[in-house]
């Protein structure tokens, strides 16, 4: 058996960390949805909103990116 | 004897495969840290330009090379869209009325019309943001904007800026943006902790968001090309993943720099307006 335990727990670590990214997509997926639900509702009202649809997708996408970088530090830098 | 010998070969053959195992035991423990071939991060590697030697901080490296090339290639552009200043636009002119057009709405649609004074500053961030991306996507080049260290300097610079201007443009009204005056009573001092907190972490999301997405997309390239390595010549199924990857990152490339400016109008807005 090659390896020891700190290698086995920091492998598991960045595959729960790579979870993150999984549940930050779900909410990526839910601020484009609602936007598209909203902009069909009202479609000439659609066009100013862009930038706060880019602002909430930015949010929801950064705490995703933060458990990337949680795996990768846990790969590559720990 | 015979017997003898045999066993002492038979030994010597026991000692070498273990010997074998153990080395490849380490090759396999060495792959399994390196993971593939083509290893995702090489291509993050900041290296002198000339020689080995160590960093320091006026080093010529290939991040500073790509950087300067960024700044180069905007000027270039400003400069050559902007000489003829004709009625109908030249191709790069249209190009340079294009990115001024929409950066400009984008300050006074987000920030307001007083904060147009800070367009030249967004503006700058924009252009050399955008250009480092799509620098990034030339094959065998060099992303500077998937460096953290380069992101948190673009973005601190933007949260000193803020700051900075809001005490100065409000003094201690300022400090109203954290006292959350429709909020109950009781609620007021946790939510002046919670909005502090969120103050000092947007320079910390608002470089990772960008370093983060950078770095993840070109590593994401760089494991398909690994796979596409393995496969040799049937690997049709990697190319045409990273010709889909591709695409998405060219996407990525602009919504990220679009998303970083009107991040710091947004924080720009907060600091030339602080009431809640």
């Amino acid at each position: 058996m090659e390896g020891d335990i700190a290698q086995l727990g920091q492998f598991i670590g960045a595959g729960l960390a790579a979870i993150g990214s999984g549940a930050s997509a779900i909410g990526v997926g839910h601020v484009a949805g609602n936007f598209l639900a909203g902009a069909l509702r009202n479609p000439s009202a659609a066009a100013g909103q862009t930038a706060t649809l880019f602002i909430g997708i930015a949010f929801a996408e950064a705490l995703g990116i933060f458990s990337f970088l949680v795996a990768l530090l846990l790969m590559f830098a720990v | 004897m015979s017997g003898e010998a045999e066993t002492h070969g038979e030994d010597a053959l026991a000692a070498t495969g273990a010997d074998a195992a153990a080395a490849h035991g380490a090759d396999a423990a060495h792959s399994a840290n390196s993971g593939l071939q083509i290893h995702p991060m090489d291509q993050f590697v900041v290296h002198p330009l000339f020689g080995d030697g160590p960093i320091h901080w006026y080093t010529p490296t290939n991040v500073t090379l790509w950087m300067a090339i960024a700044v180069l290639l905007i000027a270039l552009m400003m400069v050559v869209g902007t000489r003829g200043r004709a009625i109908v636009p030249s191709r790069f002119q249209s190009i340079a009325e294009l990115a001024y057009g929409f950066v400009r709405k984008m300050v006074e649609d987000v920030a307001g019309k007083d904060a147009l004074p800070f367009f030249p500053y967004i503006m700058t961030l924009f252009m050399f943001i955008v250009f480092a991306n799509f620098l990034g996507l030339v094959p065998m080049s060099f992303t500077t904007t998937a460096h953290i260290a380069v992101t948190a300097m673009l973005a601190l610079a933007v949260f000193l800026t803020v700051t900075i201007v809001g005490f100065v443009k409000n003094g201690t009204k300022f400090l109203g943006l954290f006292w959350v005056s429709s909020a109950p009573l009781p609620l007021r001092p946790i939510l002046a902790i919670i909005e502090l907190i969120s103050y000092f972490v947007r320079p910390v999301s608002h470089s990772i968001r960008l370093g983060g997405n950078m770095m993840a997309g070109h590593a994401v390239i760089k494991v398909f090309a690994g796979f596409a390595g393995v496969l040799g010549v049937g690997a049709v199924a990697p190319i045409a993943a990273i010709t889909a990857i591709y695409g998405l990152e060219i996407l990525v490339a602009f919504i990220q720099a679009y998303v970083f400016t009107i991040l710091t109008c947004v924080y720009l807005k907060d600091a030339l307006h602080p009431s809640h």
